[in-house]
């Protein structure tokens, strides 16, 4: 066994959080990889559920299962109004305005392209710009192109810093009078900067420009207010922030959602439906449809509660606490370099080692236990920038524990003593 | 280190690795193909220089991974002065082998130092890296397109 050699005092007693206290509640933990008690380290990949979330999946199927939105029935009733509970919940925990703002969908992916294709369907006309960051995730940066592409338009794209960071006044120029929209990313899930986002809300309403917010990797670490960032658009998956897979959200405000065409046509979107013509319905339902993910959607209402449960602001205190515990300690490894190093950064650290490929980094650590993502992360114009194929990327939750952080270390410690 | 890993991470794998042969671009070649991993980001070029359905000459440049890396060098080593035919056979062989197909009686003179790969097997996540430069092979040897993408 290697050993770690800083020092290092307890994370949890300087924050006053005790993560055992919530690892109890996510059965997964518990499990063994390989003989070794699991370290999973892949959060912005996924993140693990806790047992209401597990519940709530078997208790509708077991005793709730109907369609929502049509039956008269007692079970469709008892669906229905579980599944728009959720929605309220989403509304209270992002702030939003009213339920009509909130739009489910399968994750943050088919949230972008929904905006992408009926904004873009609206809006975006021959020569106007859509402006990104150098540091998005392929889902903030495909829809957009392929709107432009079917438009006539042009992708801007905002360089990012040698520290991974976007500079703002780079970001103000490329605001200009063509620019129809502006795509962000809110947590970069590859660098795990964390971008000013209200500030560049602002500066492009300043432009009368809308906003969109790709908060997939926001939601699990930070409290989000979408009123006070101000942006038009926030989107978000169930799945990165303990909640199901297949069960996503689109924030939008309702003036500028009320004024977009419907993205997908079918059964639940529409008021009436004749040969000759067809009247939409309402927000949010124009957006949704077909039937939609019933049971992962009432079971991510009980990942909202859970989260509701939390002091956000003392596990927001502990994560950070962990963050910088893990970045000091994998620095100790002689030859491991830090790709993003933004002064704000949440949950990633992704790093590379000389003249070791991150896939035999991930594959040894596997051994140990100890689950990282290894590759692109879904932002190769990330690893063109830093000139580089691939990072090993470790990401943390509130449930990882600086003990876990030590194993990472001993493990990448391994990895070294392989390749001498 | 874990059994399985040291039956992946073979000494004659980590050599290659380390110091890979045939590690160099032939002026002469008469077939380049890339071959590509955008997943994982590996990516090799390898020349080749036929004469009447024998390899007479190849090399690799490139970077990727351990596995993907000693695989091209060892399989330079190996199929220099064989026919198409020969390597074809090799490949289906090595491709065997690191599936875990490969039953019955092994051949260890026929595999050679290609038996290094047999740990690939218990690592379905890296039969992709060990076989990507052979695909690349294959299609040059057939004149197959320029760029072979596995992932
Ligand atoms: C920043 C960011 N945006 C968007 C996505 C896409 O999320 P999903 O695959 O859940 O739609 C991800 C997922 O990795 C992400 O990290």
């Amino acid at each position: 066994m290697g050993t770690v050699t800083h020092a290092h005092g307890s994370v949890a007693v300087g924050t006053g959080f005790d993560p055992e206290s919530v690892r109890r509640d996510f059965p997964i933990l518990k499990r063994r990889v390989r003989g070794n008690p699991l370290v999973y380290l892949d959060n912005a990949a996924t993140t693990q559920k806790p047992q209401p979330v597990i519940d709530a999946l078997v208790q509708y199927y077991a005793s709730q299962n109907a369609n929502v939105h049509r039956g008269i029935h007692h079970l469709s009733e008892i669906a229905t109004q579980a599944y728009e509970d959720v929605r309220a919940k989403v509304q209270r925990f992002i702030n939003a305005a009213s339920v009509r703002e909130i739009v489910f969908v399968r994750g943050a992916t088919e949230a972008i392209n929904l905006v992408a294709s009926s904004f873009g369907h609206a809006y975006l006309n021959a020569g106007d710009e859509v402006v990104i960051t150098g540091m998005e995730h392929h889902s903030n940066i495909v829809p957009w192109q392929l709107a432009c592409q079917r438009r006539g338009a042009h992708l801007i794209v905002v360089p990012i810093t040698d520290s991974g960071e976007v500079v703002v006044e780079e970001y103000e120029r490329r605001l200009s009078p063509r620019t129809k929209i502006a795509a962000l990313t809110h947590v970069s899930n590859a660098l795990g900067t964390v971008n000013p986002v209200k500030e560049m809300v602002r500066l492009a309403h300043q432009k009368g420009i809308p906003v969109l917010v790709d908060g997939a990797q926001a939601m699990p670490h930070l409290r989000v207010d979408v009123r006070e960032l101000g942006c038009d658009f926030y989107v978000f998956s169930g799945h990165k922030m303990f909640g199901p897979t297949g069960i996503g959200v689109l924030y939008g405000k309702e003036e500028i959602l009320s004024a977009m065409p419907p993205y997908q046509g079918g059964g639940d979107m529409i008021k009436s439906v004749s040969f000759e013509r067809t009247i939409y319905h309402d927000l949010p339902y124009r957006f949704e449809a077909g039937t939609p993910n019933i049971a992962d959607g009432i079971a991510y209402g009980a990942a909202l509660d859970y989260l509701t449960r939390l002091d956000w602001q003392v596990v927001a205190n502990y994560e950070r606490a962990l963050l910088l515990y893990a970045t000091n300690a994998v620095s100790t490894v002689p030859g491991l370099r830090i790709i993003g190093t933004a002064t704000e950064k949440a949950g990633v650290v992704s790093f590379v080692l000389d003249g070791i490929h991150p896939h035999d980094i991930g594959t040894i650590l596997d051994q140990e236990g100890i689950a990282i993502r290894t590759g692109h992360h879904c932002a190769q114009p990330v690893m063109d920038r830093f000139g580089i194929p691939a990072t090993a990327r470790a990401s943390f939750a509130f449930y990882n524990t600086q003990e876990e952080a030590d194993r990472l270390v001993i493990g990448i410690q391994k990895v070294v003593e392989v390749f001498k | 280190m874990t059994s399985e890993l040291r039956s992946l991470y073979q000494e004659i794998i980590l050599d290659h690795n380390k110091s890979p042969r045939n590690f160099r671009k032939l002026s002469d070649a008469n077939r380049t193909v890339v071959g590509y991993n955008p997943l994982c980001g590996d990516h090799y070029t390898l020349y080749v220089r036929t004469e009447d359905d024998i390899i007479k000459d190849i090399g690799f440049q490139g970077s990727g991974c351990a596995i993907s890396k000693a695989s091209a060098s060892v399989m330079t080593t190996i199929v220099k002065g064989k026919t198409h035919a020969e390597a074809e056979k090799l490949f289906e062989m090595f491709h065997k082998l690191v599936t875990g197909e490969l039953s019955g009686a092994i051949d260890a003179e026929e595999l050679g130092k290609l038996a290094a790969f047999s740990g690939v097997s218990e690592f379905p996540a890296r039969v992709k890296c060990a076989s990507l430069v052979w695909h690349t092979l294959s299609n040059a040897l057939q004149e197959k397109s320029e760029t072979v993408t596995t992932e």
